[in-house]
């Protein structure tokens, strides 16, 4: 076992160990909490970095997944499996990208319960970057729920003042949702005799098997991701939530859905999926048109984004089941900038919660001539919500737009009508809170971004901008993955999608 | 057949039993003749001691064999829930060491009554014919109603022990009557000889009405619904570490009686009694999901608790498999383990007006006890089935078995139960993390501090640790029933 064989071992449990450590830093004072932090952010940047070498290391021209490593632990059924390829290796990188910048924005607004604040927060982390390295489907099971152990702690804990509320809301929906999944998962494994999911993408279940076990992971990722009518859960969460908290949850914790249906439902269960496509299709356009609209009388900024987010997600949805090349490629591009970017929004309106103590858009207004440099970035991200081209928003639309066209011209159609809504609310979000006059008494005294906050907004503009100019890294990492999906999808629906095809 | 009692050695299979009763004996002697009241916790550390060496006994010397005529068996199965139920009970002693005093559990007659319900216990596992269970069953349960009324002067002790009685009482009379009924219907009481004749005859009608009345004897024992209604009583009644023996041993040795009964002399009937471990099965996890939601008392959120991690467990039994009654042995052991930790931590948590009862005193404990309140989340996570916590993974293996046997009503039944069960164990989380303290709590005392970081580290790392391990053990167990 050599340092890049189990390279993804490292990196998964590498939080651990440093949540581990953060038990054994010694005293409760204020020295104490500080060292808290430093060590949090330390092994969150070497996580991080290790991610990058990781990703180095990656063979994007292999379709196989990598760095694999595979041992029975759990009698016949549950192992100990690990690896990634072309469609998980990114999401690996994501994770670990935000995480340090999670440490840093909570620097000063988290300032009781530091420690047990960092160790839920590395802990989380182990279990979101388990979550797409691990290749046993229960192993998979078992990081998908973990991390609802922790972040309801977060919100709970270090949230707002509906935060338990919230927190039950949370819990309950994804719970809920996941029980059937693990169902289905031991249906699975008595089908196919294994948890592997590298044999389980080549086992053919038979299409009435199919059909339950696609409504039952359908339950689980439709609530995580979330899809419309089962978001409810999502606005609350992300209100209540700390800063960091929301991050994580929109940037990482609502992809896992996506995740999950591009890694099971596409591909194990081609037919039902087929099948279900129009009814994914309907729920994607109408979560794209509806919380558009939901999301234009919100008075909360974070309660904006979030519903913001429920409709980004449409697109997701609707890219991976037009489940042709542009479609999955864009849905993944769409997840991975979303990451970015609803991230970047909400470590943004963290900005000046922590200095105003409220999220009403209306207690804001003009804060572009105390905030030159805060407005330049916020204006980045709003325009990468939006989708402009040039912003890394712009090419997941598009391009889940184009896959989807080629499938069903209406549910593109449709679509298209959630790119306006956004430009309404975001622009409109953008312009009470950035421009017009600086009347309010409260924020005649308000500051700039410090260093530190700087340092946290900076990277992220960059790569919001790059992505949209430059797509090419996350488009080639993917590409052979997605091909092969793509491939075996239609391989496996055959003859029945070009009939469907035909008659468009 | 008599030739087989002829001499000592041929007795090995029964030595632990044996031993623990001898023990016993003695100790009451020791206890009677010269014992102060002052040095009860000496006996009961000198009955630890003795449990405990029982345990290594059963493990390291697998004496397997039949004896009395086929009425006492020793196999793979029995060493299993036999190492479980030492277990338990040396725990639940252990528990008690530090509040002898304010429980009312000072006295030596407490480790003696103990270690006699123990034999009593082992001689329910290991029976193998319908007398010895019975004799074995009385011998636990007559131990039990005199530690539920211990602290003779509180009158809720007292009132439980009576109410344990009575209802005990019922139960055992039902069991005896199956046991009357199955007896007449096939002319045996031996369990090996009442599966064959089940099998040669037809299945009567008289057959089918004693099993009901003796699963019905059993259900009672393990608490499983409809049959629980004393459990929430006696659970908050008797003293917390009477409680803590109560919610561990008794439950393992009832469940294993139960797993023989049915998977080895009620085989060729499966499909009947499957029917009724299904429907106790639900209505056990069920009921309890939605009981436990009202309760301000911790001990009865604990007791409907229970039930619901019966009901749970049954879900394993009803497949009638051998991965089913795998299932069950790693459920058993699993939650032997979490209600330990649970009752660990209970028991540390004094205040100046006594021991924490309800679930509002736990307010704001994470802060005055971070490490008291980390574990006891653990454990309702835990509890609750959650991963990547050891509970997660005894309720896999129950529904894995479930999912084989094509069960699905019952298991999309089950899961959507443990989700709502889950509401009620967040409270005690919510009460502990997200309230603000408003009392103080006294120190920790040291034996407790252990068995909460050993049972914590357990549930923690079951995947890289024991889960392998307990697999293979529970598979080597359930395979000897086959």
């Amino acid at each position: 076992m050599n340092f890049a064989g189990s390279i993804l071992t490292i990196i998964t449990f590498l939080p651990l160990v440093g949540a581990l450590a953060l038990l054994l830093v010694p005293g409760k004072d204020a020295a104490a909490a500080n060292l808290v932090r430093w060590v949090s952010l330390i092994v969150t940047t070497v996580t991080f970095i290790l991610s990058m070498w990781m990703w180095s290391m990656f063979d994007a021209s292999s379709a196989d997944f990598q760095f694999v490593q595979n041992w029975e632990l759990i009698g016949d059924s549950i192992g100990y499996r690990m690896g990634v390829d072309g469609i998980s290796v990114l999401f690996v990188v994501l994770t670990a990208f935000l995480m340090p910048f999670c440490v840093l924005a909570s620097w000063e607004s988290i300032s009781v319960r530091v420690r047990e604040y960092m160790i839920a927060f590395l802990v989380l982390e182990t279990l979101m970057i388990g979550v797409f390295t691990t290749l046993d489907l229960a192993m998979f099971y078992v990081f998908f729920e973990g991390t609802l152990i922790p972040m309801f702690l977060i919100i709970g804990i270090w949230g707002g003042k509906r935060r338990i509320q919230a927190s039950y809301k949370f819990f309950f929906y994804t719970f809920t949702g996941s029980v059937l999944m693990l169902l289905a998962i031991m249906a699975m494994y008595w089908q196919a005799g294994t948890l592997d999911i590298t044999k389980l993408l080549e086992t053919k279940f038979p299409p009435e098997m199919q059909v339950w076990l696609w409504l039952a992971f359908f339950a689980s990722f439709a609530v995580k991701m979330p899809m419309w009518p089962f978001h409810r859960w999502l606005p609350e969460a992300h209100v209540e939530a700390p800063t960091a908290g929301s991050v994580i949850l929109a940037a990482i914790l609502l992809k896992l859905g996506g995740y999950g249906f591009l890694r099971f439902s596409l591909p194990m269960f081609p037919d039902a999926s087929l099948q279900f496509s129009n009814f994914v299709f309907v729920l994607s356009v109408a979560a794209i048109i509806i919380t558009s609209l939901v999301a234009f009388v919100q008075d909360d900024i974070k309660k904006l984004i979030a519903y913001s987010s429920v409709a980004h997600m449409g697109f997701v949805t609707m890219g991976i089941f037009a489940g042709n090349v542009n479609g999955v490629q864009g849905a993944l591009f769409q997840m991975i900038s979303h990451g970015i970017v609803s991230g970047a929004l909400f470590l943004s309106v963290g900005v000046i919660y922590d200095r105003m103590h409220t999220r009403e858009i209306a207690a804001y207004g003009g804060l572009a001539d105390r905030m030159p440099k805060y407005a330049f970035a916020m204006m980045v991200f709003t325009m990468a919500n939006v989708g402009l081209p040039g912003t890394s928003g712009f090419v997941g639309e598009f391009l889940t737009m184009i896959g989807v066209f080629q499938v069903n011209t209406w549910v593109a159609f449709g679509a298209a009508f959630g790119v306006i809504f956004s430009a309404c609310y975001a622009l409109w979000l953008y312009r009470n809170v950035i421009f017009g006059q600086l009347t309010k008494d409260s924020l005649k005294d308000i500051l700039d971004l410090s260093p530190r906050e700087v340092l946290v907004l900076a990277p992220l503009v960059v790569l919001t901008i790059l992505f949209g100019f430059y797509p090419a890294p996350i488009l080639d990492a993917t590409a052979v993955s997605v091909d092969a999906l793509v491939a075996h999808y239609a391989n496996a629906i055959g003859s029945v999608a070009t009939a469907a095809v035909a008659g468009h | 057949m008599n030739s087989e009692v002829s001499y000592f050695a041929s007795l090995a299979p029964i030595f632990p039993e044996i031993g623990l009763a001898l023990a016993a004996i003695v100790l009451l002697m020791v206890g009677v003749i010269f014992l102060k009241k002052e040095h009860s916790v000496a006996l009961t550390s000198v009955g630890i001691l003795v449990l405990a060496v029982v345990a290594v006994v059963v493990i390291v010397r697998p004496e397997e064999g039949q004896l009395f005529n086929g009425g006492f068996i020793a196999d793979g199965f029995s060493r299993y829930m036999k190492v479980l139920v030492l277990g338990g009970s040396a725990f639940a002693l252990l528990l008690s060491l530090s509040s002898a005093v304010e429980n009312g559990l000072n006295k030596f007659e407490y480790a003696v009554l103990v270690m006699l319900a123990t034999v009593g216990m082992m001689m329910m596992v290991s029976a193998n014919d319908l007398m010895t269970l019975y004799v074995g069953l009385e011998l636990q349960s007559l131990s039990l109603y005199v530690l539920a009324a211990m602290n003779r002067t509180n009158a809720k002790a007292t009132e439980a022990g009576l109410k344990y009685f009575v209802l005990g009482a019922l139960s055992s009379g039902m069991l005896l009557y199956g046991a009357s009924l199955i007896y007449g219907f096939t002319g045996h009481t031996q369990l090996n000889e009442i599966t064959q004749a089940i099998a040669m005859g037809e299945r009567s009608v008289g057959l089918i009405f004693g099993i009901v009345f003796l699963l019905t004897g059993v259900a009672f024992k393990i608490s499983a619904v409809p049959f629980h209604m004393w459990t929430p009583d006696v659970y908050e009644g008797a003293p917390t570490p009477v409680t803590a023996f109560f919610a561990t041993a008794p439950k393992v040795a009832a469940m294993a009686l139960f797993v023989r009964l049915v998977m080895v002399s009620f085989e060729p009937v499966s499909k009947d009694w499957q029917q009724i471990v299904i429907f106790l099965s639900i209505a056990s996890m069920v009921l309890a999901a939605f009981a436990a939601i009202g309760q301000k008392n911790i001990k009865r959120l604990i007791a409907y608790s229970s039930i619901g991690h019966v009901g749970f467990a049954l879900v394993g039994l009803s497949s009638g498999t051998q991965g089913g009654v795998e299932g069950v042995a790693i459920y058993m052991a699993i939650y032997v383990t979490m209600t330990v930790g649970l009752f660990a931590c209970l028991l540390s948590l004094k205040t100046e007006n006594g021991f924490v009862e309800n679930i509002a005193d736990l307010a704001g404990l994470a802060q005055r006890r971070p490490f008291v309140a980390a574990i006891m989340a653990l454990l309702m996570f835990s509890l609750i089935g959650m991963p990547p916590l050891a509970g997660f993974f005894a309720k896999w293996h129950v529904f894995l078995a479930a999912i084989e046997a094509h069960l699905f009503v019952l298991a999309v039944i089950g899961v959507l139960a443990s989700a709502i069960s889950a509401f009620y164990y967040l409270r005690v989380v919510k009460v502990m993390y997200f309230d603000e303290p408003n009392q103080q709590f006294m120190a920790v005392p040291n034996e407790l501090g252990i068995v909460m970081l050993v049972s914590g580290f357990l549930l923690v790392t079951y995947y890289f640790t024991v889960g392998g391990w307990l697999q293979g053990v529970a598979r080597g167990a359930a395979g000897s029933l086959f």
